[in-house]
């Protein structure tokens, strides 16, 4: 018997307006006010810019291979850690979390249609371009070599690199951030919908009012600083000269004066992030709701004082250097208080292990052990000894890379369903959340070893007795970039083939999750009222995912 | 800051802030200002030894604060205001003085 | 946007709620931006601390090359217009177009005069071989610390002349509108805020005079 096929007519599926299909074309994206949009724009230049940072990881990774430095000249060497450093802190990591995943979210958590000034926000988007634009310009003629911290005299009168254009680039993208941070002190202010008070905010709000804080206080700092340098590199004279009687480790208090701050911009945001995925995944109030919000603040403010223990060893007096030693043992403090909380959340919470879990739980960890080196850094006494080593790499390393960008693929994939409307392929999430964790870890945890048996950093060739430990860790550096690639393979796949999300996927509180996924360009269809505290759950918000 | 009741409607902003400062204010100020910046300049030539600079400092300061209070309206602006501005006042003190802990105490210890 | 009623005031942004939400968010947005402005500017003054802390008798021989005459006339002027700019917001609150034009107008006059007394302080300091690089040819034993005092100096009236000048954009802009009549007594923020950065930058200057311009004149 022959098969009749029946054509059966499609239904057509008629989309909910929302931000993404409101308008369409190129010029509704580049001149879109909608914070929305405008966190999509940062999604796709950061990501961009991560590979790039990545690119130069990869080279020296496979320089660190053999003990000789017989991939590339030393100068060029040079050049590599400069721009992996200086691509990868301001151009990935102090943008992401609040760029994208802060512009998109916050305006939406406070109920608000948009940001308090959707024209510089657009604004800090080019601002970040054009810095973008610079660092490349900067590559394609060769590069800088004074490492991203840019210390004097060298930077001034001696390296022979396109050090001023560079400048450049990274003053153009502070200011950027800086009117990120303004955006976002003054909406948190003056544009949460009524009833929501300070102290029914998401974690996530006080994470970034204190990462904004630091953005607005510090990243002036850096910006005449910068200018200074290059004033002298144009001038062939200035305030560090010490021919003028300049001095150049007052470089490096301005520097750092700013720098150091600048790692809890990059931290602030991933704990926020922290907050919001291990309360959606214990379904629980986090444990002590006040004690993180001020634990935010207090790492602002704390981190403004502690910046001298970059200069242990540079000449400072032995007296200051004990009192900001003293200092930094203090900033531990409040970090070391939201992980109590957050271990007390999850203790009798009702867990289960989604992606944004695994890697909030591996934020956790890393972070914990990236802080805990910290404080060894701290004393004075052991600083002289591993200051300059890998154990320095590896230190910053668990907290930026085990820490903040965790932190930001926890919130990538804790947030994607409301910003796309689809939900992504979650076994191969899964595999890319561990195959991160362990390649970090084999990448990383070495390094500590090799700084603590003396492998100074920054040189592309090394004594032979380090080779083990050095092709461990360009191993797991291999098994990391796997683990990174991954999702961009995936995330485009749920774009096209993903299953649609509901409003509320995972089942959390937060007003993000009241709205639609995607949500419409006005965020709400009316402004909503909140009557209720933080992380209070209500059965009929869960569209049954969890 | 405050609890907004959540049964009442949807309620709008309080209207902006319409005190206005009197003309007869504003000129007092001024002159005191082009007085202050006089003295500055004649205490400049007379020797105080030490006390030059914080005097001339003191005066400098006391112009500013003149001018942030009823210029730039901070005497009946928000407590907002206020803690921004002692914010960022505080921020500078604090390089300033852990910045000079370092320099000060500089060749102290000799070995 | 389906709860916000029609015939609202023109200037008021669809995001807001109100002229008073969006005149609070303008004002606190100025003063979070002249924080901004401080930790610009002040690791300028303190670097000139530090240098002058340690080298008082070269940068006192420094500042007796500074024209005090032209810097106090300079400091009368900014002075005067922030006068001019607190007018102006009051004749903005009191509805008085005219007088907020005129108020407005005479601002960037004084603005400008400023910025023409420091251009004839720069030529002078051009000629005596004071501008510090290559064309810096004074000559005394204490000269390389004297070309310090010149860095800072240039720096960070340098500085300060680049926001006049942005101030000075600023209030053209204002003054633009404000002959448009677009200012009121429901609608002055603008008038308000761009007052509040010219008072900072007024402010700025208040400190550099003595410091730049009256070093151990006795």
């Amino acid at each position: 018997m022959t098969t009749t096929v029946i054509d059966v007519p499609e239904i057509p599926v008629v989309e909910k307006p929302n931000y993404l299909n409101q308008e369409y074309g190129a010029v509704s994206w580049l001149l879109t006010q909608d914070h929305k949009r405008i966190g999509i724009l940062y999604l796709l230049s950061v990501t961009g810019m991560f590979l790039l940072g990545g690119f130069f990881a990869v080279l020296m990774r496979l320089e660190l291979v053999t003990p000789a430095g017989d991939l590339f000249s030393s100068d060029t060497y040079n050049k590599l850690f400069t721009l992996h450093g200086l691509v990868m802190i301001f151009f990935f990591l102090i943008p992401s979390i609040p760029a994208v995943l802060g512009n998109f979210i916050l305006p939406i958590m406070l109920g608000a249609r948009d940001l308090a000034f959707p024209k510089l926000n657009l604004l800090s988007w080019y601002l970040y371009m054009i810095g973008t634009a610079f660092s490349l310009l900067v590559v394609l003629l060769g590069g800088v070599d004074t490492g991203w911290t840019f210390y004097t005299p060298f930077s001034t009168s001696f390296s022979n690199t396109h050090v001023v254009l560079m400048i450049i680039g990274a003053f153009v993208a502070g200011f950027s951030s800086i009117l990120t941070g303004f955006n976002f002190i003054v909406t948190i202010h003056r544009m949460r919908a009524p009833g929501l008070t300070w102290f029914r905010l998401p974690l996530f709000v006080w994470a970034m009012y204190a990462t904004s804080i630091i953005m607005l206080l510090g990243t002036p700092v850096i910006a005449i600083t910068l200018s200074l340098v290059a004033i002298e590199r144009l001038l062939h004279v200035g305030i560090f000269d010490p021919a003028i009687g300049g001095d150049p480790l007052l470089f490096q208090h301005l520097f750092w004066f700013y720098s150091h701050p600048a790692v809890y911009i990059m931290i602030l945001p991933a704990m926020g992030v922290t907050s919001e995925v291990i309360a959606a995944f214990t379904r629980r109030r986090i444990f002590g709701y006040k004690f993180v919000a001020f634990s935010s603040l207090a790492i602002a403010f704390l981190g403004f004082l502690v910046w001298a223990h970059h200069m242990f060893v540079a000449g400072i007096s032995v007296y200051s250097a004990m009192i900001f030693s003293l200092l930094s043992f203090l900033v531990a403090i409040p970090s070391a208080v939201k992980v109590f909380n957050w271990t007390g959340t999850l203790y009798k919470g009702s867990i289960s292990y989604q992606t944004p879990m695994l890697f909030a739980l591996g934020f956790i960890g890393l972070f914990l052990i990236g802080g805990m080196t910290g404080l060894f850094l701290a004393t004075m006494g052991l600083d002289i000894h591993v200051h300059d080593t890998y154990f320095i790499v590896a230190h910053f390393h668990y907290i930026m890379v085990g820490g903040s960008v965790m932190g930001y693929f926890a919130g990538i994939h804790y947030w994607w369903p409301k910003i796309t409307g689809r939900m992504y392929a979650e076994w191969w999430a899964r595999a890319s959340a561990v195959l991160i964790f362990a390649g970090f870890n084999l990448t990383f945890f070495p390094q500590f070893i090799l700084g603590y048996l003396g492998m100074p950093r920054r040189y592309h060739a090394y004594s032979p007795e380090f080779q083990i430990l050095n092709v461990m860790s360009s191993a797991g550096a291999s098994i990391l970039a796997l683990g990174y690639a991954l999702p961009m393979f995936y995330f485009a796949w749920s774009l096209k083939f993903g299953k649609e999300a509901g409003n509320n996927p995972w089942g959390a509180a937060g007003l993000e999750w009241q709205t639609s996924s995607p949500p419409p360009t006005e965020n709400f269809h009316t402004t909503p009222v909140v009557t209720w505290e933080a992380y209070e759950y209500r059965p009929e918000w869960s569209d049954g995912n969890v | 800051m405050n609890v907004a009741d959540p049964t009442e409607e949807v309620v709008s902003h309080k209207d902006p802030q319409h005190h206005i400062t009197s003309t007869g204010t504003y000129y007092l100020i001024f002159g005191v200002l082009l007085v202050l910046t006089a003295v500055t300049v004649l205490v400049a030539f007379v020797d105080l030894g030490r006390l030059n600079t914080p005097v001339a400092l003191a005066i400098a300061a006391t112009k500013a604060t003149l001018v942030i209070l009823y210029f730039m309206h901070v005497r009946h602006s928000t407590r907002l205001t206020w803690v921004i501005l002692i914010a960022s006042f505080m921020m500078m003190g604090f390089l300033f003085v852990l910045t000079f802990a370092d320099y000060l105490t500089r060749g102290l210890l000799t070995y | 946007m389906s709860d916000v009623p029609h015939g609202h005031h023109p200037a008021l942004k669809h995001h807001f709620e109100d002229l008073g939400q969006q005149h609070e968010a303008s004002t606190l947005g100025m003063w979070v931006f002249l924080t901004t402005e401080i930790m610009f500017f002040g690791p300028l003054f303190f670097a000139y601390a530090l240098y002058r802390s340690e080298y008082a008798e070269a940068f006192a021989e420094a500042s007796h090359h500074q024209n005090w005459k032209l810097g106090v006339t300079n400091t009368a002027v900014l002075i005067f217009s922030s006068l001019t700019v607190a007018m102006s917001v009051y004749f903005a609150q009191k509805n008085r177009r005219k007088a907020l034009v005129v108020a407005l107008a005479l601002t960037l006059v004084l603005g400008i005069a400023f910025l023409g007394i420091k251009a004839i302080e720069y030529h002078e300091h051009f000629e005596e071989g004071l501008f510090p690089g290559s064309h810096f040819t004074y000559q005394s034993p204490l000269a390389p610390r004297v070309q310090m005092f010149f860095v800072l100096y240039f720096v960070m009236t340098g500085l300060h002349a680049v926001h006049m000048i942005v101030g000075i954009g600023i209030f053209t802009w204002l003054l633009i509108r404000a002959r448009r009549g677009e200012f009121s007594l429901e609608y002055y923020g603008p008038v308000e805020v761009s007052g509040l950065y010219w008072h900072f930058v007024d402010i700025v200057w208040i400190f550099l005079f003595p410091l730049l311009y009256l070093v151990g004149r006795h």
